[in-house]
């Protein structure tokens, strides 16, 4: 069982964490081209390794930005959404 | 029969005599027995068959590593499959049945199957049972192989129990450097948990003689358990380090004698693993008969349980561990013969059919005896450094795989680490873990010699004995290039199964290394997985079995219902009346009430997720298929939420409280992926938007008044607002009272029929029950289930998403088109819908169909046929079927190709090898217009 740190609870453990999906998929204008929009849906870039992601913490319901490396396991403390980078 | 209890030493405790059964004969032990070793003491050489060709066998260890010996335990009313000899404690009472055999492992009716052996080699049953499929033979081959058996009949074993515990350092391992490592770390000021999968700490100490600081072990060792003691050192005994896994954890299985096994999930911040290592034994020809034993498992039941394995004893080995072994069985009173590899001697073969008689030497010496203990070397006990993804290094003096590197978190010490003699592994101790005073030993050095099996050794020798493996068929893994150890592994079975090959993977690598000019550690291991040992089921689930697993939500008005006689039911999570009275034929004449006069319906679990705030409507805009922001405070509008694939994800009805208030009421199975949409959009595309989002499903009740009848129960139940159709109309809603104990009035409704929707917190809704249901009944109604209510809705056409919706349904494919074509805004799925696959016109649409054979309802599930090519092809399923309420035929839906245009046809229907006819018409079989719901 992994420990995700959520920026607003601390150290929880995994399964109070929901995946939300990969950062930096942002959502096309609405007159995008199907390409783009087919993109947007169903194109993600599963890296092996370094992976910017974002989860979701479900019992304080906030969605954070997380680093996380998919063959280590590790994962850095999460980021709050509107946090930069 | 000539392995007998000693009159005299062990830690078994004479006085206190026991007895159980094995295979219905009665077996004597003592207090301190393991059950293997009250079996090998009772003189029963034969304990078990094998697993293929049910060869008589015996015990081989004392520990995990035992491939031979397991047996089914009745415990009174409970049945413990596989319970495992040498690990388990003897107790009073317990009866024993041996695996793989039928009626004992003495007298197996099976027994001839070795006979046949030389034609049952591995992959035989693949190769052989194909035609017409392996599927028919399957079940009388896994009868006669399988390990151990499930009993039904037994009594539920209790709920495992489970533990989180954080602490500096878990040592694994209470040997002499487990005991010494966490001594030290302890009086260093770390918090130290130290775990044994014996019944007592001190490992090779409590069987070997040793000399500690001076003094002997078994000294020392007393001295060590009295500084644990106040030292305040945690320390678990009959508990199994099985695992480790992510981010540090290491997991426990702790058996104890006073309740079920207890599962701990330990955090430290760095686990010392002191596992020791495992004896291996030694390719000759049928060195699998009962009576051949390790050597270092005789020692430990001579000197533990004042065992003696035997009286004329042959001792093979390749290493300098057996020294002790024959001094001490000679000590014993046996006759002892050395067969030692270090000085050219090898046994060839053993004698005997039912057990050991005699060896054969390669120089053609023969030995009769009746016990032969044998010493291959050590394995390093590696397991959970190799699951914590260290490398493994091979050590060419010690032959034996072990730790290249320490790893994050986790350090190897001991015989674990290939440190074999006890000075060498107390003096590592300094280094690897840091610790300044550490006990010194006096031990002779360890000396081996490579003894592997060789290819083509004549006889069968056994490479795997739990899984009947032997060097032929690793030979015949070779031939036919299952060369890597992966395919090794799965083409012969070896090193699987409850003892994870931890006797025998090592000489299955090397004859692969001897067949293919490789060396050990280029053939490489297999992957190591958790668990190291066997865990039971119950350990893993923890309480969380039965109701607990997902437990059901109950509606506030729970016992109001039981009190009438409720079918209570799961449905999306809530437990809710189906209909009222055991019989389902109550269903339809719940229906037919609600259509004549009034239904009273708990519609609590109805999604209530609040939005508050002066950015509401807009993020609402966003959000729903339909416009919102335009609906004026007190009403209501039906809608969909999307994905952004554009498919229906759920409908309901929205409402306006106010300017800055909105109650989205979504499915009841729904709520909480519409919360976390909710906020999931909010808190991604609108961060600085002034809105809250509160989910006030649970804290609120909603009951449905339905009907003809529903503005009179409601006049009656004593709620006296104005209800006239112009102070309320349809599509509205206003709160009725004021304070904690005020009434939400909605005027929505999935029937049909006049409804009100009455919502009250959750707390005051059984009085309030009350009221509606004595009112209902003067008005010739009562209450009705959720079934009745799907009945009513079927026939008005209202859907249910996820049933009369799929993945594929659009808004249009629901007859829903004007927010696509009119919405000024962007919304959730937007684009999704002007994709050439959501404008294909051959879409499937909802429809209603009608039976038009003369028979009853139609089968949910019938597909849809078109007949014109050569192949049937569907053209959609139904959705819904139910017999009629007010009308007096059966209705359904369906999701029908172009169904919307076809209404008028005729299709042909498929359903488990029946066609059926049915018309195709609108979705909406009574009251097209909308006059009942102002009747």
């Amino acid at each position: 069982m992994q420990i995700f740190s959520c920026p607003f609870c601390g150290p929880r453990p995994e399964p109070e964490f929901h995946f939300g999906g990969e950062l930096g998929n942002h959502r096309p204008a609405p007159d995008c081209s199907p390409e783009a929009w087919a993109q947007y849906l169903h194109f993600r870039t599963n890296p092996r390794g370094a992976a910017e992601e974002i989860w979701l913490h479900i019992p304080c319901g906030e969605l954070f930005k997380m680093h996380r490396d998919t063959v280590t396991m590790t994962a850095l403390p999460g980021r709050a959404l509107g946090d930069q980078p | 029969m000539t392995a007998r209890r000693l009159p005299e030493g062990g830690e078994v405790d004479r006085s206190r005599p026991l007895s159980f059964t094995f295979d219905g004969r009665p077996v004597q032990g003592f207090h301190g027995d393991t059950l293997a070793s009250a079996l090998l003491a009772s003189g029963e050489r034969v304990l078990g068959r094998s697993f293929k060709y049910r060869r008589p066998r015996g015990i081989w260890g004392a520990g995990t590593e035992e491939p031979n010996v397991y047996a089914d335990a009745t415990d009174g009313p409970r049945f413990h499959p596989n319970l495992r000899v040498t690990l388990e404690p003897a107790r009073d009472g317990l009866d024993l049945r041996s695996a793989n055999s039928s009626p004992s492992a003495r007298a197996d009716r099976l027994g001839f199957l070795d006979l046949f052996a030389r034609f049952l080699p591995s992959a035989f049953y693949y190769k052989t049972f194909f035609w017409p499929n392996w599927h028919v033979y399957e079940p009388a081959i896994r009868r006669m192989a399988g390990l151990g058996r499930i009993k039904p009949s037994s009594a539920p074993l209790p709920d495992g129990d489970q533990r989180n515990h954080h602490c500096d350092t878990v040592v694994v391992g209470a040997g002499p450097v487990g005991i010494a490592a966490a001594l030290g770390l302890s009086r260093s000021g770390e918090s130290v948990v130290l775990v044994d999968d014996g019944s007592r700490i001190g490992g090779s100490l409590l069987f070997r003689s040793a000399r500690i600081d001076g003094m002997p072990g078994a000294n020392w060792l007393a001295a060590a358990e009295a500084d644990l003691r106040q030292l305040g050192v945690t320390v678990l005994t009959r508990t199994t380090a099985f695992g480790i896994y992510d981010h540090g954890l290491i997991a426990l299985n702790q058996r104890r004698d006073d309740g079920p096994d207890r599962l701990w999930r330990v955090r430290p911040r760095r686990i010392v693993l002191a596992a020791g290592a495992v004896e291996r034994p030694l390719p000759f020809a049928a060195n699998d008969l009962p009576g051949v034993m390790s050597a270092e498992a005789a020692l430990g039941y001579l000197r533990r349980q004042a065992v003696l394995p035997g009286l004329r004893i042959v001792v093979a080995t390749n290493n300098s561990s057996t020294d002790e072994v024959a001094a001490a069985m000679t000590a014993a009173g046996a006759e002892v013969t050395v067969v030692d590899a270090r000085q050219g001697r090898r046994v060839a073969r053993a004698l005997g059919r039912r057990m050991v008689t005699g060896v054969v030497l390669e120089d053609g010496t023969r030995i009769p005896c009746d016990c032969v203990l044998v010493s291959g070397g050590f394995t390093a006990t590696v397991h959970l450094h190799a699951q914590a993804k260290g490398r493994l290094r091979w050590d060419d003096a010690r032959l034996s795989f072990v730790p290249e590197a320490p790893v994050a978190g986790l350090v190897t010490v001991g015989a674990a680490a290939g440190h074999f003699a006890l000075a060498e592994a107390l003096a590592a101790l300094p280094e690897t873990l840091g610790l300044p005073d550490v006990p010194v030993a006096d031990s002779a050095p360890y000396d081996i010699t490579p003894l592997w099996p060789r290819p083509g050794q004549p006889g069968r020798v056994w490479i795997d004995l739990q899984h009947d493996v032997t060097a032929k068929d690793v030979e015949l893994a070779a031939r036919e290039n299952m060369v890597s150890v992966e395919h090794l592994k799965r083409y012969t079975t070896l090193g699987m199964a409850t003892d994870q090959g931890k006797t025998s993977n090592l000489a299955g690598m090397a004859l692969m290394g001897a067949l293919t000019g490789r060396s050990i550690p280029e053939v490489g291991t297999t992957t190591y997985r958790p668990p190291f040992a066997p865990v039971p089921y119950t350990s893993l689930a923890g309480p969380r079995g039965g109701s607990r697993m997902n437990p059901v939500r109950r509606l506030a008005c729970e016992a109001r219902h039981r009190e009438i006689g409720a079918s209570l039911g799961d449905y999306g999570g809530w437990l809710r009346p189906a209909h009222y009275g055991s019989d389902d034929s109550a269903i339809l004449a719940e229906a037919k009430l609600a259509r004549a006069a009034v239904g009273l319906f708990d519609a609590s679990p109805l999604g209530k997720i609040e939005v508050i705030g002066p950015d509401a409507a807009a993020f609402l805009d966003f959000i729903h298929y339909n416009t919102v922001s335009t609906l004026k405070p007190g009403q209501c509008r039906y809608g969909f939420i999307l994905a952004e694939s554009g498919v229906v994800y759920d409908d309901g009805v929205l409402v306006r409280l106010d300017d800055h208030r909105f109650v989205v009421s979504c499915s009841s199975a729904h709520v909480a992926g519409v919360h976390g949409l909710l906020e999931e959009w909010r808190q991604d595309r609108f961060p600085a938007a002034r809105i809250a989002i509160h989910d006030a499903t649970a804290e609120t009740a909603t009951l449905t008044v339905s009907g003809p009848k529903a503005r009179a129960t409601l006049a009656a139940a004593g709620i006296d607002a104005d209800l006239s159709d112009t102070a309320f109309p349809h599509m509205t809603t206003r709160w009725h009272g004021s304070g904690e104990a005020a009434l939400r009035l909605t005027r929505v409704s999935f029937t049909g029929d006049r409804s009100y929707e009455v919502s009250v917190r959750q707390d005051l809704a059984p009085p309030l029950w009350d009221r509606l249901a004595a009112a209902a009944r003067a008005e010739g109604g009562g209450p009705i289930g959720i079934e009745a209510l799907m009945i009513l809705r079927a026939e008005k056409g209202f859907i249910v998403i996820g049933k009369d919706t799929d993945g594929m349904t659009r808004p249009m494919d629901l007859g829903v088109s004007g927010p696509m074509k009119a919405k000024k805004v962007d919304f959730l799925g937007r684009r999704s819908l002007f994709t050439d696959e959501a404008q294909r016109a051959d879409r499937n649409q909802l429809v209603g169909l009608l039976p038009a054979d003369g028979f009853g309802p139609l089968p949910v599930g019938a597909h849809g046929i078109d007949l014109s090519g050569t192949t049937p092809r569907s053209i959609g399923y139904i959705t819904s079927s139910h017999p009629g309420a007010a009308l007096d035929h059966p209705v359904a839906l369906g999701l029908i190709e172009r169904g919307a245009e076809r209404h008028g046809q005729e299709i042909t229907l498929h359903h488990l090898g029946q066609r059926r006819r049915a018309t195709l018409c609108p979705p909406c079989f009574l009251d097209p217009k909308g006059e009942r719901l102002h009747a």
